[in-house]
C-alpha cells in the first residue's frame, strides 16, 4: 500500500516537473506580455521534433541540443513578438483588446507554425531511446530519463526565479508584469523587456520540447494537447504568478498521476474538470493576486 | 424633411437577395451532385459563422463553444437518427444545444474576455475525452455510424436551418435586444446601468445562436455517415466561424457571409490535394486580417465605398 502510494507520489513529481516547466514559460507570457499565447504548445513541438532530427540524423546527444533548442525558440519568439505583438500592443485602444487581439493573433500563429512543421517533418509520430534506464526510487522503478526531466525543470525554475530576484533585466520584468506604462515612465524599455519574456517563454517551451523527446513519442499536431496542460496549470496557479505556475504544475501532476492510478484515461477529463471548476470558483487561481 | 422613396436602389438588395434564394431553393433541379454538396458545404460554415457572430460580435464574448454545440447536434443525429424523422432528430438536436448553452452561458457568462474564452475551449475538450472515456468503458464502443440521408435532402434541410439563421439574425440585430447586446459590447456596466438585464440578454442570446449550431451539426452528422468523439467534437469548428468573422468584418451584417463563402470554397479547393498550405493559409491570413485589417473585408468594402463617394462630392 505504502509502495503504491510512493509510487503515484514520484510519478506525479516526474510528470509534474515537465508541467511545471511548461507552464512557467506560458505563465511569463501571459503575465508580463499579456499575451495568452496559444502557440506555446507549437513551441514545445518544434524543439521536440528538432532534437529528434539532431538525434536521428546527427547523433548528437539531447542533453546537448539543449543548447540549439533553447536559443533557437528565444530567437524566434523574440522575433515574433518583434513583428507581431508588439504592433498590436500599439494599435490595441485597450489592455482588454490587446489580449483578445493576441490571443487570436497566437492561433494564427499556432496553424502557420503547426503546418510549416506538417511540411518539414510530416505527420507520422517519432521516437528514440535514449537513457531509458530502470532506475530505483524507494522500491519502484523509474526510467532515468525522466529523472533528468525532473532535474532540468527544478534546475531552470530556480536559475529562473533568482535572474527575476536578483538581476536588473530580472527587475525590469518584475516592474513591467506590475505595470507596463509606470515602467516605462521609469526607464525600462518596455518593447525591449517585453520582447525578452515572449523569448525566454518560449526558450523555456523549447526546452521542454527537448525533454518531453527523451520521454515520449513526438509529432507534429503534438503542441495543442501541451497549450491546452499549460492553460489549465497557469490557471490553476493564477494567471501571470510563476511561482504559482511551478506549484501548479506539480500539483496538477500529482492529480494526474493519482486520477490514472484509479482510473485510466479519466486524467485529461480530470484535468478539464478542476480547471472548469477553478474558473468559476476562484479564476484568480491558487497564487492570484 | 426627407421622404423615403422607393428608388431602384432601394429595391436592388431586396430583389438581389430573393433571386439569390430562388436559385438556391431550386438548384437541386438543374445543378450536379457535385455542386449541391459543394453548397451545403458553404451553407454549413455560413451556419456555422453567422450564428456565432449573433453574440460575439455584438458583445465582443470572445466564444470558443461553437464545436461542443455542433458536436452535440452530431451525436444527437447518431442516437436519434434510426428512430426519429430527420427533421425531429435536427430539432432535437438544436433544443439539445440550446439547453447546453444555457447552461454555459447562466454558469459562465460573468467571466470576462480572455476567461470566458478559455473556458469555452476546455468545455468542449471536456466533452470530448468524456464522451471518449464513456464509450470505451461503458459502452464499449468507439465511434458510430449515422443514418444514411441522400445529399439533397441534406441540401434542403441545411438551406431551410441557413434561412431560419438569417432572419433571426437579421430581426436580432435590429431590434431592440439587438441595441443592448451592441451596449454590452461597449460597456457592461453602463448597459446594466440603463437597465439592461445583462445576464439575461447574453444567456439568451447564446443559446438561441446555439440552436442554430447544433441543427447545422444533426443535419451534416448524416452526410459523414461514421462519427467519434474526436471528429463531433473537433476544436477546429470553433476556430473556423471566429476566423471566418474575423476576415469577413464584424462591423456589417453582409461580412461574417462573405468571410464564411470565401473560405468554405478556398477550403473546397485546397483541403484534399494540399491540406497544410490551406491550413497555413488559414493561419497567415487570421495573422494578417488581425494586424491589418481589423475591420475585416466588409470594412475594407465599406472605406472602399466611401472613399468613392467623397471623391464624388469633391469634383460635383
Amino acid at each position: 500500500m505504502i509502495v503504491t502510494i510512493l509510487d503515484i507520489v514520484i510519478a506525479g513529481l516526474l510528470l509534474g516537473g515537465l508541467y511545471a516547466l511548461i507552464a512557467m514559460g506560458l505563465s511569463l507570457q501571459y503575465g508580463v506580455a499579456r499575451v495568452l499565447n496559444i502557440s506555446h504548445g507549437e513551441f514545445i513541438m518544434l524543439g521536440a521534433l528538432t532534437t529528434w532530427s539532431l538525434y536521428t540524423v546527427f547523433g548528437m546527444n539531447p542533453l546537448i541540443a539543449i543548447g540549439i533548442c533553447g536559443p533557437l525558440a528565444f530567437i524566434l519568439g523574440f522575433i515574433i513578438h518583434r513583428l507581431l505583438f508588439r504592433r498590436l500592443r500599439t494599435l490595441a485602444a485597450s489592455p482588454a483588446v490587446f489580449e483578445g487581439n493576441s490571443m487570436l493573433a497566437s492561433f494564427g500563429l499556432m496553424f502557420i507554425i503547426q503546418n510549416v512543421a506538417l511540411i518539414a517533418w510530416g505527420p507520422e509520430i517519432r521516437g528514440y531511446s535514449y537513457l531509458a534506464i530502470p532506475v530505483s526510487l524507494g522500491g519502484a522503478l523509474f526510467g532515468a530519463n525522466r529523472l533528468i526531466t525532473l532535474g532540468f525543470a527544478i534546475i531552470i525554475g530556480l536559475a529562473f526565479y533568482i535572474f527575476l530576484a536578483r538581476t536588473r533585466t530580472g527587475k525590469a520584468i518584475r516592474a513591467a508584469a506590475q505595470d507596463p506604462v509606470t515602467a516605462g515612465l521609469m526607464g525600462v524599455n518596455i518593447n525591449q523587456v517585453l520582447a525578452l519574456c515572449f523569448g525566454l517563454g518560449a526558450a523555456m517551451a523549447g526546452i521542454a520540447g527537448m525533454l518531453i523527446s527523451l520521454c515520449y513519442p513526438v509529432h507534429a499536431v503534438m503542441g495543442l494537447e501541451y497549450t491546452v496542460i499549460a492553460v489549465i496549470v497557469v490557471v490553476l496557479g493564477g494567471l501571470g504568478s510563476i511561482p504559482g505556475s511551478f506549484i501548479g504544475g506539480f500539483m496538477l501532476g500529482l492529480i494526474g498521476s493519482i486520477v490514472t492510478a484509479w482510473q485510466p484515461g479519466l486524467a485529461l477529463v480530470a484535468y478539464y474538470f478542476i480547471f472548469i471548476l477553478l474558473l468559476l470558483v476562484r479564476p484568480t487561481g491558487i497564487m492570484g493576486r | 424633411m426627407k421622404h423615403i422613396k422607393v428608388t431602384p436602389q432601394r429595391l436592388l438588395l431586396p430583389g438581389l437577395v430573393g433571386c439569390l434564394l430562388v436559385l438556391l431553393a431550386t438548384l437541386s433541379l438543374y445543378a450536379s451532385p457535385y455542386t449541391i454538396v459543394l453548397i451545403t458545404s458553404i451553407l454549413m460554415y455560413v451556419v456555422l459563422t453567422v450564428s456565432w457572430v449573433i453574440f460575439s460580435g455584438p458583445t465582443g464574448y470572445i466564444s470558443l463553444a461553437p464545436a461542443a454545440f455542433f458536436g452535440v447536434g452530431i451525436y444527437t443525429s447518431a442516437i436519434l437518427g434510426r428512430t426519429l424523422p430527420l427533421l425531429v432528430v435536427i430539432a432535437v438536436g438544436g433544443f439539445a444545444s440550446f439547453c447546453l448553452a444555457l447552461l454555459i452561458g447562466a454558469l459562465t457568462l460573468r467571466l470576462r474576455g480572455i476567461y470566458f474564452a478559455i473556458f469555452t475551449f476546455g468545455l468542449v475538450e471536456l466533452i470530448k475525452h468524456f464522451l471518449l472515456w464513456w464509450e470505451i468503458n461503458m459502452t464499449g464502443t468507439r465511434g458510430r455510424f449515422v443514418i444514411v440521408v441522400n445529399n439533397t435532402t441534406i441540401y434542403h434541410v441545411m438551406l431551410g436551418i441557413f434561412v431560419a439563421l438569417v432572419l433571426t439574425a437579421y430581426g436580432i440585430r435590429r431590434s431592440k435586444f439587438g441595441l443592448a447586446l451592441q451596449s454590452i459590447g461597449e460597456n457592461e456596466e453602463a448597459a446594466a446601468h440603463i437597465g439592461v438585464n445583462v445576464t439575461l440578454v447574453k444567456v439568451i442570446t447564446f443559446a438561441i445562436s446555439a440552436i442554430f449550431t447544433g441543427a447545422a451539426g444533426g443535419i451534416m452528422a448524416t452526410r459523414w455517415t461514421y462519427i467519434d468523439p474526436y471528429i463531433a467534437f473537433n476544436p477546429l469548428f470553433s476556430f473556423m466561424p471566429v476566423l471566418m468573422a474575423i476576415f469577413g468584418g464584424m462591423g456589417q451584417f453582409y461580412g461574417p457571409f462573405l468571410g464564411a463563402v470565401i473560405f468554405a470554397y478556398l477550403e473546397e479547393l485546397l483541403i484534399t490535394r494540399f491540406p497544410y498550405y490551406y491550413m497555413l493559409l488559414f493561419g497567415i491570413v487570421l495573422v494578417v486580417v488581425i494586424l491589418f485589417l481589423p475591420d475585416g473585408l466588409a470594412g475594407l468594402i465599406q472605406k472602399w465605398r466611401k472613399g468613392g463617394q467623397a471623391r464624388q462630392h469633391a469634383n460635383p
